[in-house]
């Protein structure tokens, strides 16, 4: 590295980095000046936020948690927020060539510069890229070689559930929503500056790890028996909480963010606007982290909603909003909700759109409304399992019948395609199973066929392999080998290609098992991984998420050396299946639900046995809302949409 | 039975108005499609009263004018719009311009003349001014001389199908040499050919005759568009619409 070119703190880095963007591929990205994006006067605040999203710009723009802390942190006077990004290996390359740091894409100003760099895990996968950015902003890999001159390097986002193995490469995690945090954060940076920043960076990671839900890994120990398994996590300082809890925002209506969404010049993954319509699940769909660490449903009112898509349209131009959350269709004013935006929305080439729903045929009504006067192109059910008893398994139930019968229904409707989403290698699953998904498929487009009256119906089935999270009835199972993955995917494809006339209706998109084993090593995987993670990006692994620049057998070499030290391998913290009293590597990390209902619902799930959604029926003591003091908030509010001017009319 | 969208057809265009807009600075980055993508949002924002198509996908209607390439800045990219309802020019140009990012700026928009002809027909050539930064001008000026003393000088040149070798030369209408020490400035009228040949290819051009390699990234900035006449001077493509509109309006007064 020739660069060693000092720059002051907070001064642009542009004039250094212009030269490069005429060498590298899709430029845009790395420029900013995106609509709605922010620049603040670097000495005109006390406490500067970095936040990554660890993967490429055109997937990281548009992600809601980046976007709503952007706003959440600009908006204090005391404070700044800019957006960094992975950068692809033709940048990364000129940048360590020419000595350019990573850098922010609002103001291109140093990452090293801030005081703090939040990074936000949606997958483990973007582990390497943490290294990746870390290296290039010339932050010391592990958090123990880092002084008062470096950023607090933050994690946050669901992967931060287990944050064992990035322990040694972050600072500390946050758990649950960011919202509050950060700014509770942000106070306790700013007072520590202010005192003149006194006991130097152990006083202050010591102050954070007294924040609520704020997890700083140095001052837990962990101790590992002659097994390979875990003893214990102690604290090692007694000012730090033995247990640590996540956050949970009440009253979303109180935090309509992001009011001013980001609209790229570069083309992103999501080419809409999203609204999140609530938070948290009580499906208790067993397989689902998300569910099980974001729970209790908290809806945003449906006046709160209308007043987040007009001004979200206002600000951005687009031509889509889509509802989100983690199962739109069961928002207590949902179907009020539809009726009233398509209203609104009448006229104005303005198209609304549900994310994938649950298996039902009030989602076809609710879908009919949304698009009821545009294009009617593909709907997207998530039956997850292929089987009515392995749909048991998983907590998703839905009949064979009432499966063929909604997707029907859709056809009846117009809709020409329907996209269907499975796992494979759920617990206790068999060839079987899988199998169920050809028929399923084949009598699908069968009877799309007779009601539709048209051969021109298509049925996309998309599949990718299961992997057991933390914090989920699932976290003891047995994660299935690549090989079995693969081989049922074989047989799914044989089966569905039998019979020609109705298969080539029949899509079949699928992810090979391999990345899978990957992503359940970095999601049950504790702080020894780290090392494998650390080989990893020293031999070239960077854009795990990308079939492109993963490499199964770097992760698999990189695994076989590192973990043999300690008699421990890939198969133990994959397809090993754990013992009720094996203490698991993020036990010390309390997600509100209590592990031995979660045990329990592990049993329930061998034995097949179904549980309701709390919302509707009584509480079944998963252990969240009295451990956070939190309560279940959804309607109906008995409101309804006012008449707007609205954009384009 | 296919779906038919409800109710009437969308109403028709009428009225084309013409913009003449600038990319700039950091924005140079941008390729066509970014642009086509803000346009459409800046559009909506703005709540110009766009026509659309018809259909259950409905477009408005848009048409560009050949795009200046990723990288290159440029002060002339042109784009007509229809309307389904009458605006004021100026107002629709300064409302478009508020609501586009800083570094894409509208500068110019006026209504098209009835019966004036497409205004793809009225380009067929661009002026260009290519700082290179790190070239001295005696050494760009001896470069151009040698390139234009060629009849032919052949560059290898990245298409859809792979390399594909163009004669960089005989599109190249005039080039002149410019500059201060430490940094020399190409100006150059290039014709519209296919494959078109861009600045990238007239620098490779200069390589090859006279191995002009500048140390640092060129900066390329198309300053007009426009048809070219037998004087050398690239015309305003807007001229035509704007002089109808000045004589519509005399002719009004003279009522």
């Amino acid at each position: 590295m020739t660069g060693t070119t000092r720059h002051a703190s907070g001064e642009t880095l542009y004039p250094r980095l212009e030269p490069l963007l005429a060498q590298v591929q899709k430029p845009i990205q790395y420029v900013g000046g995106e609509l709605n994006a922010q620049v603040k006067a670097w000495d005109d605040v006390a406490v500067h936020w970095a936040l990554m999203y660890p993967d490429a710009y055109e997937v990281g723009l548009p992600n809601q948690g980046l976007m709503i802390l952007y706003e959440v942190l600009n908006e204090r006077p005391d404070a700044l927020a800019e957006r960094t990004y992975a950068v692809w290996p033709d940048l990364a390359g000129l940048m360590r060539e020419q000595g350019v740091p990573q850098f922010t894409v609002d103001a291109h100003r140093a990452v090293g510069d801030f005081d703090l760099l939040g990074v936000s895990f949606a997958t483990e996968l973007g582990y390497t890229n943490l290294l990746e950015a870390l290296d290039l902003a010339r932050i010391p890999l592990h958090a123990l070689d880092r002084d008062e001159s470096h950023p607090v390097v933050v994690a946050g986002g669901h992967a931060a559930f287990n944050p064992e193995p990035i322990a040694d490469f972050v600072d500390c995690a946050v758990l649950g929503d960011g919202e509050q945090a950060v700014g509770d954060i942000t106070d306790v940076v700013a007072a520590w500056k202010e005192q003149g920043r006194p006991g130097g960076r152990v006083e202050l990671l010591a102050r954070l790890a007294r924040v609520d839900g704020v997890y700083v890994p140095r001052f837990y120990a962990v101790g590992y028996g002659p097994d390979g398994a875990i003893t214990a996590v102690t604290r090692t300082r007694d000012d730090v909480p033995a247990r640590v809890g996540k956050r949970t925002v009440m009253d979303l209506d109180e935090w309509p963010y992001p009011k001013t969404p980001l609209v790229p010049l570069a083309e992103s993954v999501h080419e809409r606007m999203s609204v999140e319509i609530f938070r948290g699940c009580t499906r208790g769909c067993r397989f689902c982290q998300a569910g099980m660490i974001t729970r209790p449903v908290r809806e945003r009112t449906i006046t709160g909603i209308g007043s987040m898509v007009d001004q979200g349209l206002r600000a951005t131009g687009y031509e889509e909003v889509g509802l989100l959350s983690l199962s739109s269709a069961d928002h207590s004013e949902i179907g009020q909700l539809a009726k009233e935006l398509a209203d609104r929305y009448e006229g104005t080439n303005t198209g609304l759109s549900l994310p994938s729903t649950r298996v039902d045929a009030f989602n076809v009504t609710l879908a009919n409304e949304l698009s009821r006067n545009g294009r009617r192109s593909g709907l997207t059910f998530a039956p997850e399992g292929g089987s009515e008893r392995i749909r048991r398994v998983i907590n998703k139930t839905v009949s064979k019948d009432d499966l063929v019968r909604t997707v029907t229904t859709a056809y009846a409707n117009g809709w020409r395609q329907v996209k269907l989403y499975f796992m494979c290698g759920l617990p206790t699953e068999t060839d079987e199973d899988v199998l169920e998904i050809a028929e399923l498929a084949v009598e699908v487009i069968r009877a799309g066929r007779e009601a539709s009256g048209s051969k021109d119906v298509r049925c996309t089935v998309s599949i990718g392999g299961f992997v057991p999270k933390p914090h989920t009835p699932f976290q003891w199972a047995g994660q299935a080998s690549a090989e079995t993955i693969d081989h049922r995917l074989r047989v799914l494809r044989q089966a569905i290609n039998a019979d020609r006339r109705i298969g080539r209706s029949i899509g079949l998109r699928y992810h090979d098992g391999k990345p899978g084993v990957v992503e359940g090593l970095l999601s049950r995987g504790d702080r020894r991984v780290g090392r494998v993670i650390e080989r990893v990006w020293r031999e070239g692994g960077r854009f795990d998420g990308w079939s492109e620049h993963f490499s199964y057998e770097r992760w698999t070499a990189a695994a076989a050396e590192e973990l043999s030290a300690f008699g421990v391998d890939l198969d133990w913290f994959t397809t090993r299946e754990r013992t009720q009293d094996e203490v698991l590597p993020w036990d010390h990390l309390d997600s509100g639900l209590d592990k031995e209902w979660l045990w329990d619902d592990w049993q329930e799930a061998l034995s097949e046995e179904e549980v309701a959604d709390c919302r509707w029926t009584p509480c079944y003591d998963c252990g969240v809302c009295p451990t956070n003091g939190t309560e279940i908030q959804i309607g109906p509010t008995g409101r309804s949409l006012l008449p707007l001017t609205v954009v384009g009319r | 039975m296919a779906r038919q969208p409800e109710g009437p057809p969308p109403p028709p265009t009428v009225q084309k108005l013409r913009l003449r807009y600038a990319k700039r600075g950091p924005l140079r980055f941008a390729s066509h499609r970014d642009l086509a993508r803000a346009l459409e949002r800046a559009l909506r924002r703005a709540q110009v009263p766009m026509a659309f198509s018809a259909g259950f996908s409905p477009h408005p209607k848009i048409s560009y004018v050949g795009a200046a390439p990723t990288g290159a800045a440029s002060e002339a990219e042109y784009v007509e719009i229809g309307l389904a309802e009458r605006r004021d020019p100026e107002a629709v140009r300064a409302a478009l311009d508020a609501s586009l990012p800083p570094g894409v700026d509208v500068l110019e928009c006026v209504e098209a003349a009835e019966g004036g002809g497409s205004l793809a027909d009225r380009i067929d050539a661009a002026r260009w001014r290519v700082e290179l930064p790190g070239v001295e001008p005696e050494e760009l000026a001896a470069a151009v001389a040698a390139f234009l003393a060629s009849d032919v000088v052949t560059v290898a040149k990245r298409t859809k199908n792979g390399l594909k070798d163009v004669d960089a030369r005989e599109p190249v209408a005039s080039a002149a040499s410019a500059g201060t020490a430490g940094c020399a400035i190409l100006t150059m009228v290039v014709r519209q050919v296919t494959p078109a040949v861009r600045p990238d290819d007239v620098l490779a051009a200069l390589a090859a005759v006279a191995d002009l390699r500048p140390p640092s990234p060129p900066r390329a900035v198309r300053e007009a568009q426009g048809r070219l006449d037998d004087s050398g001077i690239v015309a305003d493509p807007l001229g035509p619409d704007r002089a109808a509109r000045t004589r519509c309006q005399g002719e009004h007064a003279a009522v």
